[in-house]
């Protein structure tokens, strides 16, 4: 029965992923390249120390953006908009730190309170939009994306530009070293060999870790975090036991927000320094997969992080070697959600039917019984 | 599609039999529909009128029996073949696009199409036509969003119509309509048979059936008690034949209720979205010990009385008192938390977290307090252990309290619906429909659970369109008609058909309740 479970848990995201590489493997085919070849050379090139440092800062950011995203879709909220609160919240956060002078560790915390606060606020605009008005969060959160990103343009121009700088990148004002997160390059070079130079390991890994844990705590250990898988199960019923809708959406879409302010900054605190226009963007929409695939579990999200944290990192030595496009990679992740979701579906449907029989079966006795003597 | 005149039944059924897991809903079931008849199939809740006609109409295969249509036989999979038979379906709740115009609706998947386009002229002739022809008075262009209910069914029987059909099933059509439109209705029905359509007609309003059905086939509890000629039985028969012969034998307990009024109704408006009153100025108070029985057809605003009583639906008017205090501004969790219990009337909607296991469902509605919580914190250990005890003392039949509670049979997870509810130790439980749809051996425990609570004190609230159910558990009646409170009555001196007349407002004034004995 256990064993059946685990066993059933498991068939979904292998047999999705297989499904993928075999896809991925015929459009290879099809535009006359070796997919052996290619999926070889990611796997040498993807095995280097180098290249897992880098899936490790990949994955951290992807985690926080998937745990975000969960967050919201654990109640059947659509936040779309993580995209534009972790930018704004990054660039917003990078300005505070670099305004500041304050001793190591309250650096480091102001900088991630001021994140969260505004990822939290700029979400709770959507969370506010919902209950009071009736609006819609998947338009809400994709319009606010767009004002997002536009406020950012317009604070890093006219307020929050560095003038010191001389060169043509715009920028906030450099972070001094008592708001910088240290590296893990000390753990990793104990286990393994030494780095390459420039290239970090960044300690933001340990606070993602810390939040998939909270993640997990709150939602199966806290009365809070029950009303709010039970709205996303049944909201009727979850309002009938005394859950507040209205609330429950705003605070989990102030939570969803919150996290979704992180994301940035495991690359501000740990490398950048500032926010540039070198800034990573896109997070937040490839947390939407990251969170399906991992089936908005905070282990099943690590996963589904790492694995395309590991992609996005081994990718690039298919534009220096052979003459498979990288683009390939994009279309794998692409085939990976769509059959993870459907794989999903199949999984759960035979899950249900076992179930439905075991229960039937433990039903027999007393119709057996019922049938024989009235009683 | 052609009128036949033939002798043979347009429809005939023969033993069919329909099981679900804990239930048969079906048990060798019998149904003769003559051709061009109205013929209505009545019998209680869970009677199993409606899982008939989804085997009659393909939505669910029966796992015995015959079908023939015309005299053939036949044996549908899905909805489209019974169209294809001539048989059309007009369900309970409507199944059309607000957002699109009453033609679009009506030709919505049989779209009549000219060189790959839908062509529109034609279908709006024939729309034209039809309504023309059988009375049915709408207009092609109108949005559907704009129009009233009656309209709207009116919309569904064109959408059947169209698809040839010969046969109509309507389920339960007049549960959503106001008089006047059940009289609209009636003319159309009547139309429809004057042109040779037969009518297969779910109801449980037996002033209807008697004034519509040519002949009338009763069901109880899953079997065909007979079929009879409306002309030749009254409503008391009819209630008779529903209920059982023998009515069921009237509480014998002593009453356990004092004085003490645990919850008071006073003057208790309810508005619906329309603003119109749902519940008017409804008087009632519950004792301690007392099982108070709320009758009525349904939608004459027992489901509103619920819900504010739960706090889920906010008051117009009047208060409401828990043990002496008054509830106004208090949110669902606080009057939970106060002791009020709920069984819901849909425990899928309002009751359960199906794809959640068994000890999360268990603390649904009590999850701030022990043994479900210690603080902020759930408590998981206390939770299964509660959950365990609940499952063995109210007889929950599942592998394990980790099952999911969609595995259950229905009256499975009513038991445990039941058994959280008591579980928790409520002061006032609020129950609807605490045995729709579960089968007799869980309709049992459940009436045990409610005796053995008022017993001990409990004040419970019963809405229930069960008569059996009502007389044999209620210490008081009270009969609820468009909002208001008409009736008060005694369970003890009560037939069905008396109850029944107050609930459609038939009955008389002039009948004196309380001095009657039987």
């Amino acid at each position: 029965m256990t064993l059946r479970r685990i066993a059933l848990a498991l068939a979904a995201p292998v047999c999705a992923f297989t499904f993928s590489i075999a896809l991925s493997s015929l459009v290879l085919l099809a535009v006359g390249t070796s997919p052996l070849e290619a999926w070889l050379e990611m796997l040498s090139y993807g095995s280097r120390l180098e290249t897992l440092v880098e899936t490790g800062n990949r994955a951290t950011q992807l985690y926080l953006a998937g745990i975000a995203v969960a967050i919201g879709f654990r109640m059947n909220l659509f936040n779309i908009g993580v995209e534009g609160q972790y930018v704004l919240a990054a660039m917003l956060a990078a300005a505070a730190g670099g305004a500041v002078n304050l001793p190591p560790i309250l650096h480091v915390t102001l900088i991630m309170v001021v994140a969260m606060a505004v990822g939290s606020s700029f979400a709770g605009v959507a969370g506010y939009l919902k209950v009071s008005r009736g609006v819609h969060e998947v338009i809400s959160t994709i319009m606010l994306n767009a004002v997002a990103l536009g406020l950012t343009g317009f604070l890093l121009r006219s307020w929050l530009l560095d003038e010191a700088d001389t060169t043509l990148n715009m920028m906030t004002p450099e972070i001094p070293p008592s708001g910088r997160f240290p590296n893990l390059n000390g753990v990793v070079e104990g286990l393994s060999r030494e780095i390459t130079r420039g290239r970090e390991l960044w300690g933001f890994l340990l606070v993602a870790i810390l939040v998939g844990v909270l993640f997990h705590l709150f939602l199966s250990r806290t009365r809070a975090g029950y009303d709010l898988r039970a709205t996303g199960l049944n909201p009727f019923a979850a309002e009938a036991s005394g859950v507040h809708p209205s609330s429950t959406v705003v605070r989990a879409m102030l939570l969803s927000g919150a996290v979704a302010g992180l994301i940035g900054l495991p690359e501000i605190l740990g490398d950048a320094h500032k926010y540039d226009l070198n800034f990573t963007q896109g997070l937040g929409f490839a947390g939407i997969a990251v969170a399906l695939i991992g089936r908005n579990h905070a282990v099943g999200v690590g996963i589904a992080a790492l694995l395309f944290g590991w992609l996005d990192s081994a990718a690039p030595i298919l534009d220096v070697v052979g003459d498979t496009p990288r683009e390939i990679v994009s279309i794998l992740q692409g085939v990976v959600v769509l059959s993870a979701v459907v794989a999903f579906e199949v999984v759960s449907r035979i899950r249900r039917a076992t179930e439905a029989r075991d229960a039937a079966e433990a039903t027999l006795p007393t119709v057996a019984a019922t049938d024989g003597s009235p009683s | 599609m052609t009128i036949e005149s033939s002798p043979t039944p347009v429809v005939e059924l023969t033993g069919i039999t329909k099981r679900f897991p804990g239930v048969v809903a079906n048990d060798r079931v019998d149904l003769r529909v003559a051709e061009g008849e109205i013929h209505a199939v009545v019998g209680e809740n869970g009677a199993g009128k409606s899982t008939l006609m989804k085997i009659l109409y393909g939505m669910q295969s029966a796992d015995e029996g015959r079908m023939q249509v015309n005299g053939s036989e036949v044996r549908f999979s899905s909805p489209a073949e019974a169209i294809d038979a001539g048989i059309g379906m007009v369900h309970q709740h409507f199944m059309l696009a607000d957002n699109l115009t009453v033609l679009e609706n009506v030709v919505l998947g049989a779209e009549p199409t000219r060189r790959g386009t839908i062509d529109r002229r034609s279908a709006h002739r024939d729309l034209e036509e039809l309504g023309r022809s059988y009375g049915l008075d709408l207009h092609p262009d109108d949005l559907v969003e704009t129009l009233e209910v009656g309209e709207r069914q009116r919309v569904e029987i064109i959408k059947v119509l169209y698809r040839g059909a010969r046969v109509l099933i309507l389920d339960e059509p007049t549960a959503v309509l106001v008089p006047q439109e059940v009289e609209e209705l009636f003319r159309n029905l009547r139309e429809l048979k004057s042109r040779g359509h037969t009518i297969i007609f779910i109801d449980h309003k037996l002033a209807e059936v008697l004034a519509i059905a040519d002949t009338i086939t009763v069901l109880r509890q899953g079997r065909t008690v007979t079929t009879v000629d409306s002309s030749e039985v009254t409503a008391q028969e009819l209630a008779e034949l529903m209920v059982g012969s023998e009515l069921p034998a009237p509480s014998t307990e002593p009453r356990a209720s004092d004085e003490h009024v645990m919850l008071s109704m006073q003057g208790l408006s309810v508005a619906d979205a329309d603003g119109r009153s749902a519940v008017d100025a409804v008087n009632l108070d519950v004792h301690r010990g007392e099982i108070v029985g709320v009758a009525g057809v349904e939608g004459n605003g027992q489901g509103e009385l619920i819900e504010a009583v739960l706090g889920l639906r906010p008051t117009s008017g009047g208060d409401l008192l828990l043990d002496g205090e008054s509830m106004a501004g208090w949110p669902v969790r606080r009057r939970r938390e106060a002791g009020i219990g709920y069984v819901p009337e849909d425990r899928h909607r309002r009751g359960l977290l199906p794809d959640a296991p068994l000890w999360e469902n268990a603390m649904l509605g009590h999850q701030t307090q022990p043994p479900y919580a210690r603080g902020p914190w759930l408590n998981r250990s206390g939770a299964r252990e509660a959950t365990t005890r609940i499952v063995s003392s109210f007889d929950v039949r599942t592998p394990g309290i980790d099952t999911s509670a969609r595995a259950l049979s229905g009256g499975n997870q009513q038991k445990l619906v039941i058994g959280r509810e008591m579980q928790a130790g409520p002061r006032m439980l609020v129950a609807a429909h605490p045995t729709r749809g579960i089968d007799v051996g869980a309709q049992a425990a459940v009436w045990e659970n409610l005796r053995t609570a008022r017993r001990d004190g409990l004040a419970v609230l019963l809405v229930s369109a069960d008569l059996e159910e009502l007389i044999g558990l209620a210490d008081r009646l009270v009969v609820m008609l468009r909002g208001r409170i008409v009736a008060e009555l005694d369970p003890a001196t009560t037939t069905p058909r008396l109850l029944g007349g107050h609930m459609t407002g038939a009955a008389g004034e002039a009948t004196d309740d309380e001095g009657r004995t039987p």
